[in-house]
């Protein structure tokens, strides 16, 4: 195996909430995504898990900023890219090309007074490098990426966004995304706000076309139910940080910290008896007012008081190749037992 | 639970409640002739995709609009033959927990200002002292200690987990017997999902408050109603009705055992399996404006046969013991098949589909191995 296809190295991202005031929501990232890999990133509300997601194709909104760090991709021509010292045309041919991006809300993701068709067409035209997209060639290509997605392209190309359903329009965005074949593909919250037998056919379409086309994907949700079910890998988030990072057999099978225990011990099983379940106490903390030490430590059972002063950097412990290494950011991690009943499973 | 309450007149009863609304394509029957009951201390927890009927459900329910067709009757009396002040009564009782937790609260009111203003309004404390004291210990109820420190704060100052509790401490403020959920779970995050569900199961047990809860989570429905009953809505009609650990555990109807199937399990081994299972016939819901001919789902369904699932529409029947309640054919036929000997059990109200050649055809047992 190559290089990664993409590097993180001590990401912080930044939002100016004022003259000379601003809230740290991301800090020090580290990940290496090789080819072909899924990775979830999971956590809850205002965990910074949407803003890293941007960050990647440097799609922040105005007031935010990524303050330190280094995001390097490894380009289709095997050349190497640092995103942060591109310039606004290099980042235009980036985009799309090279890495995409789903965004949250498929019902406000389209223009509601462009059609689906000028969606692709804007998009084609605008994102290509030197090719010329003529109408027919548009209509082309779009017609194959609706038809992998399963959607009826004489239809959706003519449609405005309104016309089709929740889950149309979510496929049609994806097949939005992918049409100038990215490596990689950022979906943020790619199934939330749909029925559930929606989600499930989305679930299905995304595998069905990681096998056709083999990109590198990176979704963000707060679906542990979908990490599991899309990711090869999981990094948990809280407080702007990566706090726990590993295979998804690692972390759904054994978690380390005490968060991604508690988050993965909150899901309600649908199968199998109805186990009585635990919630972390309290409530993420504001970005305003970050706790000392470990920022979880206030909702902790394993607290002691150096987590209240201080806190620990991610700890290796298991390598695995392909940057798949089980990691914990948590000194008491040898004390978390992960409990989740697989008798409940047995009956599946 | 005494077998005082569970043999006491139910709370809500919803009596062929059909609401059409009338729509530049024609009539729409949002909701097409539901029965249901609502004991106090107990759960119903109605469960669909949108578009299914939940919502308009609930809204009828809470007497926010008046039903086209059928009744909804509180404690034995019809909703629309109430007085004013049976009806004053009434909307005491029942409360109503929206889904949005940013979007039910008023923001330009304290949390303090909000909770009390339906005691001032209902003349329930005397004074300004009596009423914040009453706001206090409505906080503690909901788990937001010290109440202090929520009492003056605004909306924006709160998470949306803590909005949902304020939301549902108001709706406790006037001591209700009955509370009405719209997916008031599931815009909150996991962790603070299963917290806030532990408290209102707590409300449930402590203070014989019954719920009517709606969900399209079945996971929330199954952690939730366990000791209740479960309803699962398509299209505006009840398919399958029961208790939550039957229907769950053994689902009948071909909607409901999709459903279960599509939620994904936070295990990756048990996801790898899960891709294999039996997949619709098609992800899209059928529009309101447009229904397909007799049973609803069949476009979706798996176990759709020609000739039988498209002709007519199947009656919500009463199957086998512990008052599980099915509208399918398929199903139907495979235990009619199965125990043709066996007298089925009356059930008032319900009816019988028209007998069809292929019940009485031995080879045909498709129905029987759906449903065992």
């Amino acid at each position: 195996m190559s290089d990664p296809i993409l590097s993180v190295r001590d990401l912080a991202i930044a939002y100016r909430t004022g003259r000379k005031e601003s809230v740290t929501a991301v800090s020090g990232v580290d990940l290496d995504l090789y080819e072909g890999q899924s990775l979830a990133l999971v956590g809850e509300s205002g965990c910074g898990k949407t803003t890293l997601g941007l960050g990647l194709l440097r799609l922040l909104p105005g007031l935010g900023e990524i303050t330190s760090g280094s995001l390097t991709y490894r380009l289709k021509d095997g050349g190497r890219a640092d995103l942060l010292k591109m310039k606004k045309e290099q980042l235009r041919r980036f985009r799309w090309n090279e890495a995409a991006m789903v965004f949250q809300g498929a019902m406000n993701a389209f223009n509601p007074v462009i059609r689906i068709g000028d969606h692709f067409a804007d998009t084609l035209r605008d994102h290509s490098d030197g090719r010329r997209w003529t109408k027919a060639a548009v209509e082309a290509r779009a017609g194959e990426l609706l038809e992998t997605v399963r959607l009826d392209p004489d239809r959706v190309l003519q449609s405005y966004p309104h016309e089709l359903s929740g889950g149309m329009k979510q496929r049609a965005l994806i097949a939005l995304a992918i049409a100038l074949d990215p490596q990689v593909l950022v979906l943020d919250e790619p199934t939330t706000a749909l029925d559930l037998l929606t989600q499930r056919s989305i679930v299905q379409q995304l595998h069905e076309l990681r096998k056709k086309f083999g990109f590198t994907m990176v979704f963000i949700t707060h679906d542990l139910g979908l990490a599991a079910e899309l990711a090869d890998r999981v990094a948990t988030m809280y407080a702007g940080r990566v706090i726990e990072t590993g295979s998804a057999r690692d972390i759904f099978h054994g978690p380390k910290h005490p968060y991604t225990a508690g988050l993965i011990n909150a899901v309600m099983p649908v199968k199998g008896e109805r186990p009585a379940l635990e919630s972390i106490p309290g409530y993420p903390p504001s970005l305003k007012a970050m706790p000392e030490g470990c920022a979880f430590n206030p909702r902790c059972a394993f607290a002691s008081d150096e987590c209240r002063r201080s806190r620990v950097e991610l700890e290796l412990l298991t390598e695995r190749p392909l940057a798949m290494d089980h990691a914990v950011a948590c000194r008491h991690h040898d004390q978390v037992r992960f409990q989740r009943k697989q008798k409940e499973n047995a009956n599946v | 639970m005494s077998d005082r309450t569970a043999a006491a007149a139910p709370l809500l009863k919803l009596r062929g409640l059909e609401q059409v609304f009338d729509t530049k394509k024609g009539p729409v029957a949002a909701v097409g002739g539901v029965d249901l009951e609502v004991r106090a201390g107990k759960v119903l927890c109605l469960v669909g995709e949108s578009g299914c009927g939940k919502t308009t459900t609930a809204r009828a329910a809470a007497g926010i609009t008046r039903p086209t067709a059928g009744a909804v009757e509180f404690r034995g009396k019809p909703l629309a033959d109430m007085t004013a002040g049976e009806r004053t009564a009434y909307r005491r009782a029942v409360q109503y927990i929206h889904q949005d937790p940013y979007a039910a609260l008023n923001p330009t009111r304290t949390v303090a200002s909000t909770l009390t203003a339906g005691l001032k309004r209902h003349g329930l404390v005397k004074n300004r002292a009596e009423a914040r004291a009453k706001a206090a210990e409505l906080l503690r109820l909901v788990d937001l200690t010290p109440p202090e420190s929520y009492l003056d704060s605004y909306p924006h100052q709160l998470s949306g987990g803590q909005r949902q509790r304020v939301n549902v401490a108001r709706s406790l403020a006037m001591d209700p017997e009955l509370l009405i959920c719209d997916e008031s779970t599931s815009m909150l995050d996991v962790s603070i999902r299963v917290s806030l569900l532990n408290t209102l199961g707590r409300l449930r047990d402590d203070l014989d408050v019954g719920f009517l809860f709606i969900t399209h989570d079945l996971a929330v429905a199954k952690y939730f109603a366990w000791d209740g009953e479960i309803a699962v809505m398509y299209l505006g009609k009840v398919v399958e009705h029961g208790p939550t650990p039957e229907v769950i555990g053994n689902p009948q109807h071909p909607y409901t055992k999709a459903l279960i199937g599509a939620v994904c399990e936070p295990d990756p081994d048990l996801a790898r399996a899960n891709q294999a299972a039996e997949q619709l016939r098609s992800a899209e819901i059928p529009s309101l404006t447009d229904l397909p001919a007799g049973c609803a789902f069949h476009p979706r369904c798996p176990a759709y046969e020609p000739g039988l699932c498209d002709a007519a529409e199947p009656a919500l029947e009463r199957t086998g013991a512990g008052g599980r309640r099915v509208a399918c054919h398929v199903v139907a036929r495979g235990r009619r098949t199965d125990d043709r000997t066996l007298t089925l059990d009356a059930v008032p109200g319900s009816r019988r589909p028209a007998p069809t050649g292929a019940a009485d055809d031995p080879n045909q047992t498709t129905g029987a191995a759906w449903s065992a």
